[in-house]
């Protein structure tokens, strides 16, 4: 009886010890980040492109960047994820052909990054002509993204309730009409909440846009769609791996990781607040 | 009214197409790969890319398209990852699952999401600055970019989604198998190894699969924290170059519609072949658990 | 039985979920301006048969529809039928009260809207005539604008009424619109059936005996997908012709 319940609390014990190692994972990185960025972020580095060969100055245009980018991710992978999740919500039967879809939804999820970067340079860069450039990295990225953005708005869309839909049918509105005026307005925050967080997933990538629009060292902004561009996870990379002194801009790099760590951040509070904002615009 | 009959129709096509897309992409991701992969690999042979160790593009004479050394490269990390991660992954979610007040699971639940956010360059970049002098240090090598950093870092890659999926699976495990357990006298620590781990095995097996798909297509990770000396790796300890590893650094330099671009897209057919693969069984598998538990 | 018209019929109707029978051979003709109530134990098919009226089972994957039903003569169940036009002849009020979550004044609107009705006026004076004929105007007039959930429940359901009134059916299903709702607010609903008969064709599918007796006007007890017995309600209240609609209306099973 004495050796059962010593087992337990081992046993038990053991357990709580992985958790806390998981989250002592979690405290490490952070910790490190935030102590040795937080010196390393100021007002330079956010509003200055980076001078002398990269050891000083800031990062301004890899910020830039990422966000044009993004935004360019969001543009795609926004309207295809939702149209393709109230396919699967709305209209699909529950069939061989919709399971298909599905399986290739959880397959394309599982596709590594670095696989959606060769496709992005094969279809976009070399077939669609897009050249290395915003266009094209933000389209990879999009695609990469539909996956969870498809999964994120079919889970909003399932939250509406079936009477909402029942009730429209029942009084003579199409089968569209009721998706749009009685399922749409229900779900669009938590549709958006979740591609929000897709999106942040495709801000911190760095693969799949290593060859279809990541520079280097740019001086200037990107002029258009079909330009270069400065990213915040590639710029990481260059300064800890690519640079040729990789010791005395380790600060900077640090200031980058966090600066990177904190859009990410920011991103998912957003997502967070205008859950609950259209929450409540909802109630009222 | 016909004029709204047909919107119905024009608007349920296009929702059609739409969902269509995904498996256009697919089957895109697929034929694109093959395509660029082929010219390579007829020219090369396959036996020669996958059955031999030397990848040197850039011999002088005759260049050779081995990729052996990558796999096993890509293997040795991945089962490195996992021996890490699997243990530590279950542990976690068993205890998230039967152990843990509600209180611990609403603060474990975002911890797990936000490691699983937290972009894989930024592991990268700590696998240089923080993992490798340490294990420098621990093991007296010269500068910790192994074969080992890059398990540690990609086992945190691989975590989340072992955790999250595994508790999934123990938490649809029936209440009344515990119950029935516990009503026998079996304390809660038999109850949870030897019911309801065993009754939700299937589905962490699918859980630690999923990760390990995770683990072999992780790119930056292993990028910046092996080391990538192209060389047959001798052991954990030994510098290390992955399949992701190549594409992402010889891509970049490579002129394209050569033989060297044609066999990085063979690599990455490879690579796309096995991620497939294991995702699709990991599905399978996954699938079948839920539905016996109905 | 007096002269009435047929609003309803259908003859030798099955109808399957997939690969089970769920209505078997049902044939009945129910009047116009009449209350008919359909009866029997839960599972029986009742719901299913009210929801063929007004083709929502179409919304279920693999449901199928055999034999023929018609309204004042005419089709329902081809193919040709325009599914939306029928759903604005034929309005319903479902079990639970489900108001959307807009404002009360929006949701008797709504379904003006989808059709296409878009001057204000008419859409106010429509929305003031349902919420009358719904017995709910004196209670709600000065906060049109409140969202409807905040009603309670007999309000939201006397809501719903309004909400199929305004689309002005000629038939009006109603499935236990009362079985989500406390005695009072039940008494409320009933009194408005006994009232919108006057314009209005009803069927009412309920589980409480009493209150098919005390509303309908005929009745139809159904068991297991088939119909036993239909007729005047008084008939089958006080002389049922089989035994087992006898022994259902004293309650020895179901």
């Amino acid at each position: 009886m004495k050796i059962k319940q010593l087992k337990e609390v081992l046993g038990f014990l053991a357990l709580r010890l992985c958790m806390v190692l998981v989250m002592a994972i979690l405290v490490v990185v952070f910790w490190d980040i935030v102590t040795k960025g937080g010196g390393a972020v100021s007002w330079e580095l956010l509003t200055q492109p980076p001078k002398d060969g990269m050891t000083k100055g800031g990062i301004f245009p890899a910020i830039v960047g990422t966000l044009l980018v993004t935004l360019m991710t969001a543009l795609l992978a926004v309207p295809l994820g939702m149209g393709c999740a109230m396919y699967l919500n709305e209209y699909a039967l529950d069939c061989k052909f919709t399971r298909f879809i599905r399986m290739s939804i959880r397959n394309l999820s599982g596709v590594p990054s670095i696989v959606y970067g060769l496709f992005g340079v094969a279809l976009f860069v070399e077939a669609c002509n897009f050249g290395t450039s915003i266009l094209s990295a933000g389209c990879t990225l999009g695609l990469m993204t539909l996956p969870l953005t498809i999964t994120a708005s079919e889970e909003a869309l399932k939250a509406v309730p079936r009477s909402y839909r029942e009730g429209a049918l029942a009084l003579g509105a199409t089968k569209w009409q009721s998706i749009r005026t009685n399922v749409l307005p229900y779900a669009v925050s938590g549709m958006l909440t979740g591609t929000i967080l897709g999106l942040s997933r495709a801000a911190g990538e760095t693969a799949p846009i290593l060859f279809t629009g990541a520079a280097f060292f740019l001086p200037d902004l990107p002029g258009s769609l079909l330009s270069q561009f400065m990213a915040l996870p590639y710029h990481l990379y260059i300064l800890s791996t690519q640079h040729h002194d990789t010791a005395l801009v380790r600060p900077l790099a640090y200031g980058t990781a966090l600066v990177l760590l904190i859009l990410i951040f920011i991103m998912n509070l957003f997502a967070i607040i205008l859950r609950s904002r259209l929450r409540q615009m909802k109630k009222e | 009214m016909k004029i709204k009959r047909i919107k119905e129709k024009v608007v349920e096509g296009l929702f059609f197409l739409n969902g269509l897309i995904v498996i256009i992409i697919l089957a895109g991701i697929f034929l694109l790969l093959l395509k660029n992969a082929l010219p390579g690999l007829k020219e090369i042979g396959l036996m020669e890319f996958l059955a031999t160790g030397y990848w040197n593009p850039d011999a002088y004479g005759k260049a050779t398209y081995g990729a052996l050394s990558m796999l096993v490269s890509t293997g040795m990390v991945t089962i490195g990852s996992l021996l890490i991660a699997v243990p530590l992954g279950i542990g976690t979610a068993a205890y998230l699952s039967d152990v843990a007040s509600p209180r611990v699971r609403e603060i474990a639940k975002p911890v797990v999401e936000i490691l699983a956010g937290i972009p894989s360059v930024v592991l990268g970049f700590l696998g240089i600055v923080l993992v490798g002098p340490l294990l420098a240090k621990l093991t007296g090598t010269y500068n910790g970019l192994n074969a080992i950093n890059g398990s540690i870092l990609l086992a945190v890659m691989a975590l989340p989604t072992i955790i999250s999926l595994s508790e999934d699976a123990l938490n649809s495990v029936p209440r009344s198998y515990a119950e029935a357990s516990l009503a026998l006298g079996a304390n809660k620590w038999q109850t949870v190894t030897q019911v309801k781990v065993p009754a939700a095995a299937s589905g962490i097996v699918a859980a630690c699969m999923l990760g390990m798909g995770r683990a072999i297509g992780e790119t930056m990770t292993v990028l910046m924290a092996t080391g990538n000396a192209a060389q047959f790796p001798t052991g954990f300890l030994s510098s290390v170059k992955t399949m992701t590893s190549t594409i992402a650094i010889e891509l970049g330099e490579v002129a394209y519609f050569t033989t060297h671009f044609y066999m990085l897209f063979s690599v990455g057919l490879v690579l796309f072949l096995i991620t497939f693969v294991i995702n699709l069984i990991s599905d399978i598998v996954f699938n079948k658990h839920m539905k016996m538990l109905k | 039985m007096p002269l009435a018209k047929v609003k309803i019929k259908i003859s030798d109707f099955n109808f399957y979920y997939g690969q089970v029978k769920v209505i078997k051979g049902v044939s009945v003709e129910m009047l116009a301006k009449n209350v008919t109530s359909i009866i029997g134990p839960s599972g029986c098919g009742k719901s299913t048969l009210l929801r063929c009226f007004n083709r929502m089972n179409d919304l279920i994957p693999g449901a199928r529809a055999e034999g023929r039903a018609e309204i004042e003569g005419v089709d329902i169940l081809g193919p040709q039928v325009d599914v939306v036009e029928l759903r604005k002849r034929v309005g319903m009020v479902f079990q639970k009260p489900n108001p959307f979550p807009k404002s009360i004044f929006d949701n008797v609107a709504y379904g003006l809207r989808v059709n296409d009705i878009t001057d204000r006026l008419i859409i106010e004076k429509r929305v003031e005539q349902s919420l009358r004929s719904a017995a709910l105007w004196d209670e709600v007039k000065d906060r049109l604008k409140d969202n409807a959930l905040n009603l309670s429940g007999g309000q939201q359901q006397r809501l719903c009424v309004a909400r199929a009134l305004a689309v002005e059916p000629e038939i009006l299903l109603m499935d236990e619109p009362a079985s989500a709702l406390d005695p009072i607010a039940t008494a409320r609903i009933e009194e408005l059936i006994v009232e919108l008969k006057k314009h209005y064709t009803i069927v009412i599918v309920t589980h409480n005996m009493q209150q098919a007796a005390r509303i309908s006007d005929h009745t139809a007890f159904l068991m297991q997908g088939e119909l036993v017995e239909y007729g005047k309600t008084s008939d089958i209240f006080t002389k049922p012709r089989k035994k087992l609609t006898e022994d259902y209306i004293t309650g020895r099973f179901g």
